[in-house]
């Protein structure tokens, strides 16, 4: 199988204090990977550090085995137009219609005409039960119709990695299962996909591996099954019983 | 009973509106004492005749007015053209100062100069500066109109503001917004271009409403350099008559363009604070 995203001990601090320490991280294509840990453990700087949007100390990040997101040279848009993100906020453009949202990037970046552009967004936007909202702003919409738009606006530009981080987390508990429904369907496609998330019954349900970070460094991964129902190390332990509890 | 309509007591309605009249009543006759004790006491002031003929003069007012209003288009005139060209002066210097590429250096030194310099000196001295300076030059080519240089003061004075208005409304954008737009992959220009200065843009509106309300009124200024606006044509009456009223006169065209003006940046800026708000609650 090929090798999408290969993290290659990568080292991050942020004012002197150390917050990635050697993270090892290999994610095959079609493969969905779930990042769980104690907030404040580093999954969204991981997750920021692959498209670009911070830069590493040390270490390297591989797309496809061909494109280094850490060299100096590379150009970061191109590692973008590659690798959607989706955050927990939704930072969708409130100036904007949802269609507008969703077509920008095709169209400044891909350089797409309007109406290909309108066409493959309205297309995306009825996949995801959302057509009826097109021509409707964000603040008309639900936070789950919010972050499904966000979900559609980075599906536009075509990426081969999906990054999620921590989607439903500012959502009301009645919206999450529509959001991560999204989600199934992505992964329903052969998106490849790692997603750092609190839901843990939905990372059994999904991912095909599951890695558990702890202070900077991945502690133990596994399947979803082993990490999730027999965890090895006493802190992933400690770490789900919060959860189950 | 059902809750889906809003229900008021019927007897508290009826003593809510009773007092809300009788609170109208007290304000409006409380007012009416008020101007009429003022006017009383001024009116019986020993010099009061001599202030009134000389600021108040009827006769004055009305023979001067038409003239002032034919010379305070000249004043729109101004104010319109200064205000297109400072709009654009103020957001390309604004876009200029976020450019951070090393080679973009040269431009980002020039636009924090030129707004270091224009804020500090103040607007009358630029248009003393441009308005004798540039035709005392006699230069091939350079046209030397008084009306033209004082324009080109008055914007280059007020564009240093509003590219510092224009600065912090990008800077009030949530720096989530820049980071959702590089996620997409566009640039850096493209997001100050696409996402930040539309949102900037709205955030802005009120502050420069106020701007352009001080500008409509420093169109007087252009007056020292000698051409026919509405202050000018005010100065040449009130010395042919020895009577201040035409002053008078120009002030009240000023602030019944003025007023509009202030009350609709009043209105925008609750506008746009109440929707915030409701944002807010999301
Ligand atoms: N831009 C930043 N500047 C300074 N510190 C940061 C920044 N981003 C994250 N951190 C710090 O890095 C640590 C890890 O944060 P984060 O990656 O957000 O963890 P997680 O997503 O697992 O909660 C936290 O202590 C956080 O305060
Ligand atoms: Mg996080």
């Amino acid at each position: 199988m090929e090798t999408r995203l290969r993290v290659d001990d990568v080292w991050k601090s942020w004012d002197g204090v150390p917050v990635l320490r050697g993270i090892d991280l290999s994610v095959a294509s079609h493969q969905v990977v779930a990042l769980i840990g104690a907030s404040g453990s580093g999954k969204s700087t991981l997750l920021r550090c692959v498209n670009g949007l911070v830069s590493v100390d040390a270490g390297s990040i591989w797309l496809d085995e061909s494109l280094d997101v850490t060299h100096e040279k590379t150009n970061l848009d191109d590692v973008r137009r590659r690798v959607g993100i989706v955050f927990q906020s939704f930072n969708l453009f409130p100036h904007m219609s949802v269609l507008d949202n969703v077509t920008l990037g095709p169209r400044k970046v891909l350089h797409r005409s309007r109406d290909l552009a309108r066409e493959a967004a309205l297309t995306l936007l009825d996949r995801f039960g959302l057509a009826d909202k097109a021509n409707g702003y964000p603040d008309q919409l639900s936070g789950g119709q919010q972050q499904r738009v966000a979900i559609v606006r980075a599906l536009a530009m075509e990426p081969e990695l999906m990054l999620f981080d921590e989607i439903t987390s500012a959502l009301d508990p009645m919206l999450v299962g529509e959001v991560l429904d999204s989600v199934a369907e992505l992964k329903a496609t052969g998106m490849t996909i790692v997603m750092a998330t609190h839901e843990m019954s939905f990372a059994r349900e999904v991912a095909d591996r599951v890695c558990f970070l702890s202070a900077g460094q991945i502690l133990e991964q596994g399947t979803a099954e082993q990490v999730l129902t027999d965890p090895q190390e006493r802190l992933t332990r400690d770490f789900l019983a919060r959860f189950l509890r | 009973m059902s809750f889906d309509v809003a229900y008021v007591d019927p007897a508290r309605a009826r003593s809510r509106k009773r007092r809300a009249r009788r609170d109208v009543l007290i304000g409006l006759g409380s007012l009416a004492a008020f101007v009429l004790v003022v006017g009383l006491v001024v009116s019986q002031l020993p010099g009061w005749h001599v202030v009134q003929d000389t600021f108040f003069n009827v006769d004055e007012f009305v023979s001067s007015f038409p003239q002032l209003i034919s010379a305070f288009w000249l004043n729109i005139r101004i104010f319109i053209v200064a205000e297109v060209f400072i709009l654009i002066v103020g957001i390309v210097v604004a876009l200029a100062r976020t450019l951070q590429a090393p080679i973009w250096l040269p431009i980002r030194v020039v636009a924090t100069i030129y707004t270091d310099v224009f804020r500090g000196v103040p607007t009358i001295l630029v248009i003393l500066l441009l308005g004798f300076g540039i035709p005392a030059l006699d230069l091939q080519g350079v046209p030397n109109s008084e009306v033209l240089w004082g324009t080109v003061a008055l914007v280059l004075s007020y564009g240093a503001y509003v590219a510092e208005v224009f600065r912090a409304g990008l800077a009030s954008v949530h720096p989530s917004q820049r980071m959702a737009s590089r996620s997409l992959g566009l640039s850096s220009w493209q997001t100050n271009r696409h996402i930040l200065l539309p949102q900037a843009v709205r955030n802005v509106v009120p502050p420069l409403l106020n701007d352009f309300i001080s500008l409509q009124k420093d169109t007087a200024l252009v007056s020292i350099l000698g051409p026919i606006e509405i202050l000018r044509r005010a100065q040449i009456d009130t010395s042919m008559s020895f009577n201040y009223t035409p002053y008078v006169a120009a002030a009240v065209i000023f602030i019944a363009l003025t007023i509009p003006m202030t009350r609709f940046a009043d209105w925008l800026q609750a506008r746009t604070q109440k929707q915030r708000r409701a944002a807010a609650t999301v």
